[in-house]
């Protein structure tokens, strides 16, 4: 049963396409990595897929019921409201810049949509949070506000508060790009960690060893359309077309 | 020594006089801040007509003198209706500066707000946070740190404004000095009168300053 699948989602800013009929299919546990130059459309694929950006036409299903459908950048089908809030849920994204509310601590940022969206008690959420935080490596850190954290630390957080809500499905945006090198590890383990455990994945991320080590295919985008898809191997040694050789050829 | 004994003579009436002018400035400011909030969030709406309403309301009381706003209240309303008299000088006063003040508050919390980072919103959307939590957890608060400053600054501005309210007769700081001048025919009264503001207006400044450096110290 795939996780999210798209028919030919298209999005344009003004005249400029940013998708271009993008037609992909996610499985249940997969973990996709995309890569591309900047500009390609990588970010509004994932900001389109969560609701983020309005694309202007093509339908978006999850677990293979109709999400939402839209043409001329009007919704024409969606999904019953609740139904809809509910299935939306079940992504959770992590940002290249963490994004962590600055006015609650590090158990407070993880709580907040629990207690707030599903309605669980202060004593369930926080049970549940301070099990994530130990998951990637916090449990030290629970009572600090976030601008008292490094940016690996803070990325972390922001890991275990999308966790904290359950989602079948992880999109993360170029989540160790804003990150001094020596601590992309650390969030890169945690990734690993959450792929082992069966989370299916989309990560935009130029990490190639991350990309070889987890990934069940990689994604190469661009100027809006997905131009490869093949397992990291093929990809990385065997890239088919000039543009993802010279993109290849420019990140190594 | 006896200018020191005639100026501790005044000091019983100033201080009542500058009681009344911290208490209207507190009061105002307060209830200004939280009117505010509203008229921001009011003119940000997606609402045209609620957007406009407070778009208006914020124009009006920017554009037009606060002491014109302050004798209208008092002198002109009662003339409308005899319902709108308000009795209470203080009650009037009270009304007039918070109305005006929220105005402006009110453009203060707007930038404030408007400066949270976008990313925030999505974060907070994307957890499934609805328009209202979002302002309400996350934004107002983190707002608010940035309000200090300015909202410190519109306080003093308002202490000083204060002194306006001796044309309705009420005895605020400055009209007790004025009353004190012309019934000892001394212009001397205007020394520790002054002085007073200033102390006031240093007080206030330091507390505000301690709050924004505790808040700092927080986040
Ligand atoms: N809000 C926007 N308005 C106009 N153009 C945008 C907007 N967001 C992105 N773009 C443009 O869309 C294209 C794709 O952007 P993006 O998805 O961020 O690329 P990537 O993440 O692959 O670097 C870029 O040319 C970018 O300038
Ligand atoms: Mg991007």
């Amino acid at each position: 049963m795939s996780i999210i699948r798209t028919e030919n989602l298209n999005n344009f800013y003004g005249d400029l396409q940013v998708l271009k009929d993008i037609n992909m299919e996610i499985e249940q546990g997969e973990v996709w990595v995309i890569i591309g130059p900047s500009g390609a459309g990588k970010s509004t694929l994932l900001r389109s897929l969560i609701t983020l950006e309005d694309f202007t036409s093509g339908k978006i299903f999850l677990d293979d019921e109709l999400f939402i459908h839209r043409e001329d950048s009007k919704v024409v089908e969606q999904m019953e409201a609740s139904r809809y809030k509910q299935k939306l849920l079940e992504m959770g994204m992590v940002f290249q810049r963490f994004n962590l509310f600055p006015n609650k601590t590090v158990l407070g940022n993880v709580t907040l949509a629990p207690m707030n969206v599903l309605g669980k008690s202060e004593e369930e959420a926080n049970e549940i949070a301070l099990n994530l935080i130990n998951r990637v490596g916090l449990s030290d850190k629970v009572d600090f506000y976030p601008s008292k954290l490094s940016g690996g630390q803070q990325q972390r957080v922001a890991i275990a508060r999308a966790l904290a809500m359950e989602p079948e499905i992880m999109l993360f945006d170029e989540p160790t790009s804003a990150l001094d090198p020596e601590l992309v590890g650390e969030v890169l383990n945690v990734m690993k960690d959450l792929a082992t455990q069966g989370m299916t994945m989309m990560v935009v991320s130029h990490e190639m060893g991350f990309a070889r080590e987890v990934a069940d295919k990689v994604i190469f985008m661009a100027d809006g359309a997905i131009l490869e898809t093949g397992t990291p191997d093929e990809l990385f040694t065997n890239p088919k077309t000039d543009k993802a050789r010279q993109f290849l050829a420019s990140i190594l | 020594m006896d200018t020191l004994q005639h100026m501790l003579s005044w000091m019983p009436a100033l201080l009542n006089g500058a009681k009344i002018t911290i208490a209207l400035t507190i009061c105002a400011t307060v209830a200004g801040l939280i009117f505010s909030f509203f008229l921001a969030l009011g003119k940000m709406s997606r609402n045209i007509i609620i957007s406009k309403i407070c778009s208006a309301y914020i124009f009006f009381f920017r554009g037009t003198p606060l002491l014109m706003q302050l004798y209208f209240i008092y002198y002109a309303l009662p003339l409308l209706s005899p319902v709108l008299t308000i009795n209470n000088r203080f009650l009037a006063a009270f009304i007039a500066y918070s109305l005006n003040s929220a105005a402006y508050c009110a453009e203060i919390v707007r930038a404030a707000i408007q400066s949270i980072d976008s990313g925030q919103f999505e974060a907070a959307k994307v957890l499934g946070l609805s328009h209202g939590q979002t302002m309400r957890l996350l934004i107002i608060p983190q707002s608010i740190r940035r309000l200090v400053p300015p909202i410190g600054n519109e306080f003093i501005m308002m202490l000083k404004d204060a002194s306006l309210v001796s044309i309705i007769a009420l005895a605020d700081l400055t009209k007790v000095t004025r009353s004190i001048s012309s019934s000892d025919a001394t212009t001397l009264v205007y020394i520790p009168a002054m002085i007073i503001y200033l102390i006031i207006t240093a007080f206030f400044t330091f507390v505000f300053n301690r709050i924004e450096a505790k808040m700092e110290e927080r986040e």
